[in-house]
Parts: structure tokens; sequence; C-alpha cells
């Protein structure tokens, strides 16, 4: 697979992933209004990761289109970073995530658009607007939490210490990267560390929460190196397409 | 610790808030986020409102005669008298 079609699905990956996450919550939530609010986030992800597989497929010139990306890989294959795959725990959690990723990939979209790759910069182009949200949801929802009863700082507080040392690897940029940097399609993702750390540890602050303080940073994500939870989420995603191969609505 | 509120959504420039349902939020911030997601996420609108349901002041039913029989047998007080002019939908 050349560069831009594994750098557009590194990126696919991450978006498709947490949609899958996300749509978890679906029926589960704590009421109603979170359900939509939850649910249309993933959609927006979704979206987004729809056009980057498809972008993916169209490179790679393989014959494979998103949903054979989508629906045929196996775990091993996905290289989406390890911080979206993981178990939505409890609400805090999964706001904690949240909280992180969003922060990320608003940066990441936001450079990106820039992207001397039409189809890449075009996606991030039209995320941005929707990632803003994700991240605005997020704080709020952290504030209040982590601002909150005792209860909800003590959950608050343990979703973030979960999710922290899972987010380094968003920050990794390894030789294809690189190579995709000096052609000006993709982004340099150490550069988005400082203005990351920045955000996020206002809201903590803001939330009474403290800053985990960890030297633990798993990886190995974008090489298809994933934790065992992921290989079940895709057991549940997949399962329609492989019994019915070739179905449309 | 939930309150219930009221959300009005202006679909377009030019029209008023219109009344679109309630919802459940902790407070007027949170209330208009969920506002956006459950009301809005179908282009309804430009603008929304969110209002403390608390804070509406209805007419009960048991008024329902004294406030609105009357108004019933005077048909001079419609707008039925006059052609509207092409091109003016909202009027």
């Amino acid at each position: 697979m050349n560069d831009v079609a594994a750098y557009a699905l590194r990126l696919g990956d991450d978006a498709l992933v947490l949609a899958q996450r996300l749509g978890e919550w679906s029926a589960r939530a704590p009421d109603l209004e979170e359900d939509l609010a939850l649910t249309n986030i993933a959609l927006d992800l979704l979206g987004q990761a729809r056009a980057l597989l498809t972008r993916a497929g169209e490179l790679e010139s393989a014959g494979r289109d998103e949903d054979d990306l989508a629906f045929l890989r196996g775990d091993r294959e996905f290289c989406n970073a390890l911080i979206v795959e993981q178990p939505n725990g409890d609400f805090a959690r999964t706001i904690a995530r949240q909280l992180l990723f969003s922060t990320y990939q608003l940066a990441l979209y936001d450079r990106l658009c820039d992207s001397a790759d039409e189809v890449l910069s075009g996606v991030a182009a039209k995320a941005v607007k929707e990632v803003a949200y994700h991240r605005d949801h997020a704080r709020e929802w952290t504030l209040r939490l982590g601002d909150g009863t005792q209860e909800s700082h003590r959950r608050m507080q343990d979703g973030i210490d979960w999710m922290w040392p899972l987010a380094g690897e968003l920050f990794e940029c390894d030789e294809l990267n690189e190579r995709l940097v000096r052609r000006g399609i993709a982004v340099d993702a150490r550069a988005l560390r400082p203005a990351w750390e920045h955000v996020v540890t206002d809201v903590l602050e803001e939330a009474t929460l403290a800053v985990p303080e960890t030297d633990w940073a798993p990886s190995g994500g974008r090489y298809g190196r994933h934790g065992e939870a992921l290989g079940h989420m895709l057991a549940v995603m997949q399962s329609t397409h492989r019994a019915h191969p070739g179905a449309t609505w | 610790m939930n309150d219930l509120w009221e959300v009005f959504v202006r679909a377009r420039r030019g029209l008023s808030h219109q009344h679109v349902g309630s919802l459940h939020a902790p407070d007027a911030r949170m209330a208009l986020r969920n506002a956006r997601d459950v009301y809005t996420r179908r282009q309804e609108g430009v603008s929304v409102w969110v209002v403390p349901a608390s804070a509406i002041t209805a007419s009960s039913p048991d008024e329902k005669d004294a406030f609105f029989d009357p108004a019933g047998d005077k048909p001079y007080r419609h707008p039925t008298f006059y052609d509207v002019p092409d091109g003016v939908p909202h009027l």
C-alpha cells in the first residue's frame, strides 16, 4: 500500500473505530439527550471514515472500497490508535476519551486543511466544524463531572487516568509520516502536542482534575498491534456484512 | 438536578422562533447543546432558544371559555377581507 493510502487509512480507522465505540452508547446513554449527542458525534465520525477509507481504497488500486476496508479486514490490519478502541467504560471514561481525542483531531484537521492531497484537505475542511463541536461537548461534560459531586469527580479522574497514557501514540511521527510531511500531504503529529497539552490541561484544571503523571506510553496501533478488545468490537461491527456478503439496503 | 427546558427553534432568517418541544438538562449551556442535538440535527434551524419550563406561565384549561370563546363570533377581526399579494409567502 502506498504512503498516502496508508495515511488515509490511519485517519479513517481512527474515525471508524471511535464511531463504532460511540455507537455502542445508542439506547444506553444516561438520558435521551445524551444518547442523541453521542450518536450524532458517532455519525460525524462515520462520515469522515467513509471518505477517508474510500480515498485509501482508490489510492491502493487493489479494487477495495470503503465497505471492503471496514468489514473485511482483521484486527491486525487495522491501524487506528489504541485510544479509540478502548472499551467505553462508564460515561466519564467515554467523555475523557472524547476530550483527549477530539482536541487532538481538531488540531490535526485544522492543519490538514492545507494538505496537498485534495481529498484529505477536503475531508478536513468539512470535519473541522464537526470536531469543534465534539470538543466543546467533551469540555462541557468534563467541567461538570470533574467539578460536580464527589462521585462524578472520582469517576472523571479515573477516566482521565485511564485514557491519558494512550494519548501519547497520537503524536508519534514515524518514517511514513515524515515522508508525507516533506511532500506537504500529512501533518507532523509531533507538532500538535504543545497546543493539545495546553488546551487539555486548561480544561482539566478548570474541572479541578489532576493532570496524570506517567511514563507509561503504550503504542503499536498504527502497525496493527492492538488490545484484545478491538477484535471483539470488530466481530460485532462486521458480523452482518460477513454473514450477508454484498447485501444492500 | 435535571431540569425541564422548553425549546424554541427559528427555521430561518425572517421567521420567528417556534416551540418544538422540551428536554432535560442540568443548566442553560447544556440545555442549548442538547437542543442542538435533539431538535436541529436535520437542519431545522439557524437559531435556538431554551427557556426553563418553570419560567412559563400558562393559561389554565379551566379558564378556556373566558379566555378564548368571546373571540369566536367576531369574524371582522380576521384578516380574511384582503387579497394577499403574490410573492409574499410568509404574511
